[in-house]
């Protein structure tokens, strides 16, 4: 069974790409635009990874990241973030919540792919 | 104890004397009569009782006109002599003792001027010694003053209880109180630090120069940063230190660095923006091209969509770029150190130097006076001068002409000659050409081009075919040139900004009443009003104040200022004050003017002449403007009769006084003139009031209460 990637940014324009990308490389992918849809995308069907943009609206990525760790289920959930902000306080704040990866824009999406599959490789 | 009662006393004592003498005489002679004898005597006196008693009153009137006379002549003129022999000795050696009273007193008085006489001269010699010795000290006092006063940064010296000793002009107008900004008291010699700074701060900084000291750290200095009303000002705090190394004292070094902090966080906003805000669009370009890449095979609908994500975003932060740049257009500009400069200075500069060293004539009709540049001015002149000279030598240029515009946020200067046209070939080769006077390969010599670099500006020629005319534009951008606070006019004279012997003075405690009359501080003042009677409507129509620190009136921290009274003036009142209802029209009112005095006046005693009078129109307004003066008083009149109770009551006024104590009078009746004139008879009457035996704060109040009884039941 392929394994789920749920894709939480707001921007279409990035979104377009990921959900291609990740479509191509054969994973299930949903898709949530802001942080409050990501969660609840979550509860309905917790996915495998969760690639998450850190500046959502309604409820940033960090908030995001802290509540799947706050629930014992989910404690296998990958979580990568994705952000536009290349500052190390953010990325070391991103990890100390729970993050599994961090990456920055603008990024390859060869190596995007290299560490999701590398995410999920780990169970 | 005044003349008549003691001449009274002395009369009393003299009758008792006579009356006791006559009943001794008679009483031997009763005794020695026989009875008969007794009754003859007794019946030569029966019915002539009156008689007797008229006899000896007679005869008490020789004595009394005798004892009169022989206590004008003695002791009244010895209390007036030992008076007037004081002031001489104490406060005004050119004064000379009154010849009155008998001959041996002229005489006496005569001795003693002659001997004032030799003793003045005797002064006068050491203090010409002393002058020469100061001179020296002083010297040196005033280079340091002369450095100070021309520093751009901020310094104060304060001693250990925070205390300022010295200060620069720079740091009275950084810390100037704002009427609108927080209520912070003047900096002034002897005033707390504390009332300007947060105490805080400077208890904290204090604490980690003394760690550092007792770490032996060789640089003992602690840095901090405070805002001031809208102002952000940094702090660099070092020690100063005793032989024995002992912590005296802190210098403060105060910057204004609101401006450079504001460019640098907009610097670094513009940093932020140019990088972080690129990097979203960047990955989404970056994405949708990879994906592209990767999967040639890819639909046509999604290939398109692909190439809309990315032809989207590549706008998206063009406009992204082409926004901040204008935001930031002023931020991107070198960084070399400029001056602003009217661009008619600039103007005028050019034509000298053309004229100067080309011998070319140029024509400048003048334009507008408030257009301002920021100019590195010799190298900018030095450059086009030399690019002059370039066109001259090829196209034979004899006259130019100058024009000025403004073209939105730049000033275009355009060079117009009629002839030959400039070619822009050739004047790119010339903008890359040294532009250095002396050797034109001297490597470390900047291009003209780098010169129009550093400036933000930009050169181009453009002929016109039709009307023959050329012309070379040179285009800056305008410049907001920073407001220069106008100084102070009022200081006269070398200003006294310092004071080393504070450094030695404990803090103002709150044991005040018995702090020695010489080290504190105080605020002398005075004023001038409508009229005599606050009780019926009369107001304050002018304030003036001055300091006494350390035994010093400090003539450049004054305080003056006219008050509209919002009433009429009376044409009497005028004449004395010279103040015109002309004058006080849409000056401030006592409601804005007293806050102001009161911080002036804060932790200082305040002294007045007859000080009851100017005290009663303050206490008149608490009620109206809320400020109380709580501090002590003192009375120059009271202390005057205190210290020369033998003079008569209109021997007091302050004309008398300023005279008998040989201060010199200046500005009678302004309310500054007649403060500093109090100022200094109240420090001449403090070593006389030492004399009779006061010397703290406390005595003085209590003996200047009891002259005020004393003259009440007079």
């Amino acid at each position: 069974m392929s394994k789920t990637v749920l894709i939480a940014d707001d921007e279409p324009n990035i979104v377009i790409s990921l959900e291609f990308l990740l479509e191509q490389a054969g994973y299930q992918v949903m898709v949530a635009h802001d942080g409050q849809e990501a969660l609840e995308s979550i509860e309905r069907q917790p996915p495998d990874l969760v690639l998450l943009d850190v500046m959502l609206p309604r409820l940033s990525g960090f908030d995001v990241c802290q509540k799947i760790r706050e629930n014992p289920a989910w404690q296998h959930m990958r979580i990568v973030m994705l952000t536009a902000k290349g500052r190390e306080v953010e990325i070391s704040k991103g990890l100390a919540l729970g993050a599994n990866a961090y990456i920055t824009k603008p990024f390859s999406t060869q190596e995007l792919l290299a560490q999701i599959g590398a995410q999920l490789a780990v169970d | 104890m005044s003349p008549r009662l003691r001449f009274a006393f002395w009369l009393s004592i003299l009758s008792l004397l006579l009356g006791s003498l006559l009943a001794l005489a008679g009483g031997l002679l009763w005794a020695d009569l026989n009875s008969q004898e007794r009754a003859a005597v007794l019946s030569l006196l029966a019915g002539r009782g009156a008689l007797l008693v008229v006899l000896c009153g007679l005869l008490l009137i020789p004595f009394g006109v005798l004892l009169r006379l022989w206590l004008a002549a003695y002791p009244e003129v010895v209390i007036r002599l030992s008076e007037e022999v004081g002031i001489i000795h104490r406060v005004n050696p050119a004064h000379r003792v009154a010849l009155t009273g008998s001959r041996d007193m002229r005489r006496l008085g005569a001795a003693l001027n002659a001997f004032a006489e030799a003793h003045c001269a005797l002064q006068r010699e050491v203090a010409v010694r002393i002058e020469e010795a100061n001179a020296r000290l002083e010297q040196e006092k005033n280079r340091l003053a002369a450095l100070m006063s021309e520093l751009d940064q901020s310094v104060l010296v304060c001693n250990r209880e925070g205390r300022i000793l010295l200060y620069n002009s720079s740091a009275s107008l950084l810390l100037e109180p704002d009427a609108a900004g927080p209520a912070g008291a003047p900096v002034g010699l002897g005033r707390s630090i504390f009332g300007i700074l947060d105490q805080r701060l400077i208890v904290h900084a204090l604490e980690r120069v003394r760690q550092r000291l007792q770490q032996d750290n060789p640089s003992p200095v602690a840095h901090f940063v405070t805002a001031r009303g809208a102002n952000l000002l940094r702090a660099q705090m070092a020690p100063v230190l005793d032989q024995q190394g002992e912590l005296i004292g802190f210098v403060l070094i105060l910057d204004d660095i609101t401006r450079s902090v504001e460019l640098n966080s907009r610097r670094d906003a513009l940093l932020q923006q140019l990088t972080e805000g690129t990097r979203a669009a960047l990955g989404n370009i970056r994405a949708a091209a990879e994906t592209v890449e990767q999967y040639p095979q890819m639909d046509a609908e999604h290939r398109q969509r692909f190439g809309k994500v990315i032809s989207d975003e590549a706008q998206r932060l063009s406009q992204h770029l082409e926004q901040v740049l204008s935001q930031h257009a002023d931020l991107l500009r070198p960084q070399w150190p400029l001056e602003d400069m009217l661009a008619t200075d600039l103007l005028l500069a050019l034509q000298r130097n053309f004229a100067a060293t080309l011998g070319v004539t140029v024509r400048y009709q003048g334009g507008d006076e408030s257009l301002w540049l920021s100019l590195d001015s010799y190298s900018l002149v030095q450059a086009l001068t030399q690019l002059m000279g370039a066109m001259v030598a090829t196209l034979g240029i004899r006259e130019v002409t100058f024009e000025l515009a403004v073209e939105g946020r730049f000033v275009r200067l355009a060079l117009r000659w009629s002839g030959m046209a400039l070619d822009p070939q050739q004047l790119h080769e010339w903008e890359q050409r040294s532009c250095s006077p002396v050797a034109e390969d001297d490597a470390a010599a900047s291009t003209l081009k780098e010169v129009l670099e550093r400036h933000g500006g930009e050169l181009w020629c453009q002929a016109d075919a039709l009307s023959g005319d050329n012309r070379l534009y040179l285009q800056l951008p305008v410049s907001q040139p920073e407001v220069q606070a106008p100084l102070p006019a009022r200081v006269q004279g070398r200003p006294v900004y310092y004071d080393f012997d504070l450094f030695s003075q404990p803090g103002q405690t709150p044991e005040l009443d018995e702090l020695p009359l010489r080290e504190l501080a105080y605020t002398v003042f005075d004023t001038e009003t409508t009229g005599l009677a606050p009780s019926e409507g009369d107001e304050i129509i002018s304030i003036g104040a001055a300091r006494i620190v350390n035994g010093r009136l400090l003539m450049q921290e004054c305080f003056e200022q006219l008050i509209d009274p919002h009433r009429a003036i009376p044409r009497e009142s005028q004449l004395i004050h010279g103040l015109s209802p002309q004058m006080l029209a849409g000056q401030p009112s006592i409601g804005e003017v007293l806050p102001l005095f009161q911080r002036f006046a804060e932790d200082t005693v305040l002294v007045a002449h007859n000080a009851a009078f100017d005290m009663r129109f303050l206490q008149l307004k608490e009620a109206q403007t809320g400020i109380r003066f709580i501090q002590p008083v003192l009375d120059t009149l009271l202390l005057s009769a205190l210290v020369h109770p033998g003079h008569a009551a209109d021997e007091h006024r302050l004309e008398q006084i300023a005279a008998r104590l040989g201060v010199p009078v200046v500005g009678r009746h302004t309310a500054l003139g007649d403060a500093m004139v109090t100022g200094e008879v109240f420090l001449k009457l403090i070593p006389l009031l030492a004399e009779r035996g006061i010397h703290t704060l406390k005595q003085a109040r209590e003996a200047s209460r009891k002259t005020l009884y004393a003259k009440l039941e007079y």
